[in-house]
């Protein structure tokens, strides 16, 4: 471990040294996951008319589910809209979802109020998009990094001078420009400032929104470089929020791929990338410019017609059927489950691509045996949350 | 649209030519551009010293990061700049006609109709209270003398032609009517609707969503085949060039290092800027690298410039010159026919640092 400010009160024992940082790098998947989110979603209203009646919703996120394990990266990509920002804030906590649950550490944190909440912030922080809008600009860089000491009233060994002129170093920042004023930085230095905050109290957890969309290509690298580091050195756990599949495929451990709201395919970073399933995982694929000159031609390319549908009003069972070119009948009229075709390869396609033999007669008992248990009411197990817990 | 009419006749001004300089042959050629503008702070030299050449029916990919100079170029060569707060020097001719000192009133007959420009933000580049077919009509109106009606069919022409699905509904729409892939799509109906020989699409995909990027590049493709014209793509996006371009020219600190055919961009770039840009990237088509190579420190201040070669304070391989990149700036040379990079490092030297060092961590 590298030098960083002691928080003075330690958060949970497994903050400690208890574990190398080697091995949580490369975690035990079995074990309990550091974060397990199950069916949630996110309606936002829209309302109408003298008396706000509320007349539809934007179904930003519909009932997603996945695990992230300590050490690991989990990587969220989709185009814009198709929720992933959402699904990030509501982990947070800055959004509230209207169903599902979030457990974190084992404890659900779903329904906990700001307050509840507040001791959980050193554990959870996030790293946002613009490194510009993100920092206050009247603020001093010392301001800034130091803000979580002095909002969750941690005391640190040496002052909040030395921990901030620390950080500072640890995201390679020179510590004497702790009282200079964020418009004196470049992009890249501006988002190192973010990740220097973002680590101020050792979290568990970051959700990394975007962290290197704003950036220069030469920066992105270092960034994500960094990334990697402060990750090996300070047993970080990574949910990464990305539309460059790139920029995805280098950092995460897993990924998942999301459209309207919904994840359609979710897997290990080689196997999604060698083998994807779902039609539209391998149109997104086709889509990357490939920088060769060479590989222009011959290429196999599919190319999506249209534009996402819009989520006021998102067709009926499988959310891809419009645009995709393998739909038939069953995709209009049954939603297809997420279901594990290969061991840790999860897609919800009827058809799906690279599939092992019998893929769609597994698709369609997942989809029957889910319509029942709805049917019936019994409690929905994770994989599927087609109308979950749902808040009032 | 589509009536392909010699260039000069219709255009009413006459061809005028510099006195002194050789006749360019070229169908787009700039010379020696600076675009310099005086601020307090100091001189800040955007463009300083940029030449190329482009054919019609080619495609030049400019890459650079941000503040190369890239998108004031662009603006140059269409006349954009403010004269009173930017100082432009050099030569632009298009098509025998020099362009940076023709008065404004003859740029401005010619931006439009002979050369146009797609934006990138296609949200902040349309008027929010007009039409996007009163905004097709008013540009086709002012170049081409027809009534009201004919300009609105054309308009509904143009929309079709972009893939609008229902052009004759659809152009009564105001632009936050539209998705960002189709404004898009109406801001290339608009900068085509007077059929220009010139097209400067300025990061036109940045803002898109992957699977709408390849919808707009295979329509810029296909348009270009159809109109046979002059594309400049500027671009952040090694990949988007790699599709689209037929030659590079890579930007640093407003001067040219590197200029090739795109095949010897990408197999055999001999400046360290353009082998740091290649490093930087994380690949979907090779293996997954452990680590990418980024280009250290950050782009300088266009207000100090390094002195010598402005790349030098970030060059992994400056040292190797013996101080000379930090006190003489290289001239661009053509190092192989259509190759040209500029670089003090001995030629050999770098084809030898490329396949040996470079080529095997991509």
């Amino acid at each position: 471990m590298v030098s960083t400010p002691q928080t003075g009160a330690e958060t949970s024992p497994a903050a400690g040294t208890g574990v190398s940082a080697a091995q949580a790098a490369r975690p035990e998947r079995g074990g309990e996951p550091l974060l397990a989110v199950e069916g949630l979603g996110k309606h936002f209203p829209v309302t109408a008319g003298l008396l706000r009646r509320q007349v539809a919703a934007v179904k930003a996120v519909d009932g997603v589910s996945f695990a992230v394990h300590k050490g690991e990266t989990l990587g969220l990509v989709g185009e814009s809209g198709c929720g992933k920002t959402t699904t990030g804030r509501m982990i947070m906590r800055l959004l509230d979802p209207s169903f599902g649950r979030i457990t974190f550490e084992g404890t659900d944190i779903t329904g906990l109020s700001q307050r509840q909440m507040r001791p959980l912030r050193r554990d959870l922080q996030m790293i946002f998009q613009d490194p510009y809008s993100s920092l206050n600009p009247r603020q001093t860089v010392g301001a800034i990094v130091g803000a979580p000491f002095r909002l969750q009233k941690i005391q640190t060994e040496q002052g909040v001078k030395k921990a901030v002129q620390d950080l500072l170093e640890l995201v390679g920042l020179n510590p004497e420009h702790y009282n200079r004023y964020p418009h004196e930085f470049s992009g890249g230095q501006r988002q190192r400032i973010g990740i220097a905050r973002t680590l101020a109290l050792k979290p568990k957890l970051i959700i990394a929104d975007e962290p290197v969309s704003a950036l220069d290509v030469s920066i992105q690298a270092q960034v994500i470089n960094l990334l990697e580091d402060l990750q090996d050195e300070l047993d970080l756990t990574y949910v990464v929020i990305a539309h460059d599949l790139s920029v995805v495929r280098h950092i995460s451990d897993r990924v998942a791929v999301m459209y309207l709201g919904k994840i359609v395919e979710i897997a290990d970073r080689n196997d999604l990338y060698a083998e994807p399933m779902h039609p539209y995982t391998n149109a997104l694929l086709s889509a990357v410019p490939i920088p060769d000159p060479d590989k222009r031609k011959g290429r196999e390319r599919i190319r999506l017609s249209g534009d996402v549908p819009s989520p006021l009003d998102p067709p009926p069972a499988c959310r891809f059927h419009t645009r995709c070119w393998k739909a038939q009948e069953i995709c209009k009229q049954v939603e297809p489950p997420l279901v594990e075709l290969r061991p840790g390869h999860h897609t919800a396609c009827h058809f799906p691509e690279n599939a092992p033999e019998g893929a769609t007669e597994l698709v369609a008992k997942a989809a029957a045996e889910r319509d029942e248990a709805a049917a019936t009411g019994e409690p929905v197990t994770l994989g599927e949350a087609k109308g979950g817990v749902r808040k009032v | 649209m589509g009536d392909k009419r010699p260039a000069e006749t219709l255009d009413g001004t006459p061809v005028t030519m510099a006195e002194g300089s050789p006749p360019p042959t070229a169908f787009l050629e700039v010379r020696d551009l600076r675009i310099h503008f005086p601020t307090d702070d100091g001189l800040v030299k955007s463009v300083d010293g940029l030449s190329f050449r482009l054919e019609r029916g080619r495609t030049l990919g400019i890459v650079g990061e941000s503040g190369s100079g890239k998108s004031v170029t662009s603006l140059g060569i269409l006349g954009l700049h403010n004269r009173r707060n930017a100082k432009v020097s050099g030569e632009i001719w298009l098509d025998g006609q020099e362009l940076v000192g023709a008065s404004p009133e003859e740029v401005r007959r010619l931006r439009g109709r002979r050369m146009a420009m797609i934006f990138q933000d296609p949200l902040s580049s349309m008027h929010p209270f007009y039409t996007v077919g009163d905004q097709i009509i008013e540009a086709y109106r002012v170049h081409n003398d027809v009534s009201k009606k004919v300009a609105r069919k054309h308009a509904v022409d143009m929309l079709g032609r972009v893939g609008i699905p229902k052009p004759e509904r659809r152009v009564d729409d105001y632009p936050h009517q539209f998705s960002g892939g189709m404004r898009q799509r109406a801001m290339i109906a608009m900068a085509l609707s007077c059929d220009p020989e010139l097209l400067i699409a300025d990061e036109p995909t940045t803002a898109l969503d992957v699977t709408v990027q390849a919808q707009i590049l295979d329509l810029i493709r296909d348009l270009q085949e159809e109109f046979n014209s002059a594309i400049i793509m500027i671009t952040h996006d090694l990949g988007v060039v790699a599709e689209l371009s037929d030659d590079i020219l890579v930007m640093y600190a407003g001067r040219s290092v590197e200029q090739a055919s795109v095949q010897d961009a990408f197999h055999r770039p001999l400046h360290p800027y353009t082998w740091g840009l290649l490093g930087s990237m994380p690949r979907l088509d090779r293996e997954r690298s452990e680590r990418l190579l980024p280009i250290k420190g950050t782009p300088p201040s266009l207000i100090n410039v390094p002195a010598g070669c402005a790349f030098s304070p970030r060059c992994a391989y400056a040292e190797l010159n013996e101080g000379r990149s930090e006190t003489e700036r290289p001239e661009l040379a053509e190092v192989e026919p259509g190759h040209r990079v500029a670089c003090h490092l001995p030629l050999e030297r770098r084809r030898q640092i490329w396949e040996t060092e470079i080529l095997p961590k991509l």
